[in-house]
């Protein structure tokens, strides 16, 4: 007999609806599953049998066919099991085969019948809803997740037994709750740095047009603790924002269990001896990268120069399109990958050059060293560098009085709706073609910049980029108009300390 | 105590294959060979239906602790009797016919009746 009804299959952050036909017919005992199923899937097979075992149902001693059109399409991943064995069940008679019209499941089974979250059921539900499934049945630790696509009905399985008790008529199974109110959590605060001035106001100005940051200082300056407060700037998630960022979790198999919609920006700060693929995305069928996991959040990149080469390399894309493309044998897939990016470096090898009270050890072989692993097209893409200092003992002890992060965020947010009136963008996003003509630059403000272009030998790519941060520190004023004073301020944001050739080579 | 159960294990086997000619025969077929045996090994039944040769594989089982004595017959086991059908058509003169490749399960439980379940065409 054959039983029919659906599943997905996750290819990047986009599932693809699978049917799963099974028949049971005569021949020796076997189980057979075709339509290019990975290993996970082929190993549905003997978790299925166990579940039945100790679920109490009898294993269909027949000839099994499992089919999983569209047969091109590669499978991988566990979530087969669950409706494979709702297959295998009404295939063998022992559920009305009526019950299966227009149902959707996912689902890993473990040994004793119990249905394992999964990954991928954000993607799976919106795929469902895409192809008007009747009824999407998800593990119970997925349920808050499926819940999150409107109209769709979807219910919740903590076993097979409880699957087969409804589909039989005697049970029912969870139906989503109210959703959970997304946790906010504990929003790290300006108010806990002291001094750094330049750094935070470096901050405002990232939050408010978009900017990409470089930090350097001495460490324990406080690069990181002044990069972790960056998302607390950025405006509140949209819905179809927090959306993505849940798919790109979901996709990742990072989406805790019970976990619903992700309502903060996400902050992420990969280790600098990270590989290619684990930053933009990789794996026969790929998942999401660091760069993905950031999407619409922060992506902090601690002691820059660590870095590999080919990981700075990569982080072109992205920063450019906002998106990544991870090619692979078998598929090739594009991940959302818009971020902010906070990168920081210290100055030098022992990170004391330009400390009054250390003497920097480093020859200038180090330095040079160290000064040509910064990635040129990387630099080109962040507006700001930043010198963090290290601080005087009266600001390490004296009393706490920094502007804590509500003031300025809501600085930051009218700067920003002032951009998206005036351009539909922020200035840190804005094509080079677009700056001269977006930004109305006052005859004294021209004449700086002329001085600084002519004096400081600033690029037209430097030049392009230090109107792009006058222009955010205008609309942060509220002004019109690029003045002399925002110029001058732009201009005092691009210091690059680590070594002076290289400076003036940059900008 | 009389038993109508098989005692050891070859006894089974014996008892087994007798109770599937049985049936064989009850479905229709007539047996020509029992045990046939070459270098290769040994066919349990071969019988014969119009324009039709069976080979047919007896598996006989105590119960189902081990598996049912159906899923016992294996890939290995599956080629195998491809391979003695082979080398039962070279050796036996006989006409052309249709081959079937046929399992018998039968378990034998030490306190109950046996039961038999003849499965067609399993190759």
């Amino acid at each position: 007999m054959l039983a029919r009804l659906a599943t997905a299959a996750l290819v990047g952050l986009t599932a693809h609806p699978v049917e799963v036909e099974v028949d049971i017919g005569r021949g020796l005992p076997a189980v057979t599953v075709v339509g290019l199923g990975g290993t996970a899937v082929l190993e549905a097979r003997d978790r299925l049998r166990a579940a039945f075992g100790n679920t109490g149902y009898e294993w269909p001693d027949r000839r099994i066919t499992v089919s999983l059109p569209p047969a091109d399409l590669p499978k991988q991943g566990s979530g087969f099991d669950l409706p494979i064995a709702i297959g295998m069940l009404a295939a063998s008679g022992s559920v009305p085969p009526a019950a299966l019209e227009g149902l959707w499941a996912i689902g890993e089974l473990g040994l004793g019948g119990d249905v394992r979250p999964v990954r991928g059921v954000l993607p799976a539900a919106l795929a469902a809803r895409r192809s008007s499934a009747r009824l999407l049945v998800v593990p119970q630790a997925n349920l808050a997740e499926a819940a999150l696509v409107p109209d769709l009905r979807v219910a919740g399985a903590g076993s097979l037994g409880q699957v087969v008790e409804w589909l039989v008529g005697r049970g029912d199974l969870d139906r989503p709750g109210r959703p959970p109110a997304p946790p906010v959590p504990p929003v790290e605060d300006l108010a806990d740095i002291r001094g750094q001035r330049q750094a935070r106001r470096a901050l405002e100005i990232a939050a408010a047009g978009a900017h990409n940051l470089l930090l350097t200082g001495p460490p324990g300056a406080g690069k990181t603790m002044l990069a972790r407060r960056l998302p607390g700037l950025l405006p509140p998630l949209e819905r179809d924002e927090a959306l993505e960022v849940t798919q790109v979790f979901s996709a990742a198999g990072l989406l805790g269990p019970g976990a619903g919609l992700i309502g903060v920006r996400p902050f992420r700060a990969p280790h600098h001896a990270i590989s290619v693929p684990g930053l933009v995305g990789g794996g026969q069928l790929p998942r999401p990268g660091e760069v993905s996991l950031a999407h619409q959040g922060v992506l902090f990149l601690d002691e820059l120069p660590e870095f590999s080469r080919a990981a700075c390399e990569a982080l072109r894309q992205p920063l450019e399109e906002g998106e990544v493309t991870v090619s692979r044998a078998m598929t090739s897939v594009r991940f959302p990958a818009r971020f902010a990016l906070v990168a920081a470096a210290n100055p030098c090898p022992c990170g004391h050059l330009g400390d009054s009270r250390f003497v920097c050890r480093c020859s200038l072989h180090d330095l040079h060293r160290y000064a040509s692993r910064l990635s040129g097209p990387l630099l080109d893409r962040i507006d700001l560098y930043v010198q963090s200092q290290r601080l005087t003992a009266d600001e390490l002890t004296g009393a706490a009085d920094a502007e804590p992060t509500a003031p300025v965020r809501a600085r930051a947010l009218a700067a920003r709706a002032l951009q998206r009136s005036r351009q539909g963008a922020e200035n840190g996003r804005l094509p080079s073609a677009d700056v001269a003509s977006r930004c109305q630059v006052l005859p004294a403000a021209r004449r700086t910049l002329s001085a600084a272009v002519d004096r400081l030998g600033l690029s037209a790519r430097g030049f392009h980029r230090a109107l792009r941060v006058a222009r955010t520190i205008a609309d942060l004023a509220g002004s019109d108009r690029v003045e002399d004073e925002h110029v001058r301020e732009a201009l005092s944001l691009r210091h690059l300390p680590i070594i002076g050739d290289r400076e003036t080579q940059l900008l | 105590m009389p038993t109508k159960h098989p005692a050891d294990r070859g006894e089974l086997g014996r008892r087994g294959e007798a109770l599937a000619c049985a049936r064989l025969t009850a479905a229709g077929l007539r047996i020509v060979a029992r045990n046939w045996r070459c270098q290769t090994g040994e066919i349990d039944v071969v019988a014969e239906g119009p324009g039709l040769l069976v080979f047919c594989e007896v598996k006989t089982r105590r119960g189902d602790g081990y598996g049912t004595p159906a899923a016992a017959v294996d890939a290995a086991k599956q080629a195998q009797l491809r391979r003695l059908a082979g080398a039962y058509l070279r050796a036996t003169p006989h006409r052309p016919c249709r081959v079937r490749f046929d399992v018998v399960a039968v378990v034998w439980p030490r306190r109950g009746q046996p039961r038999v379940e003849h499965l067609t065409g399993v190759l």
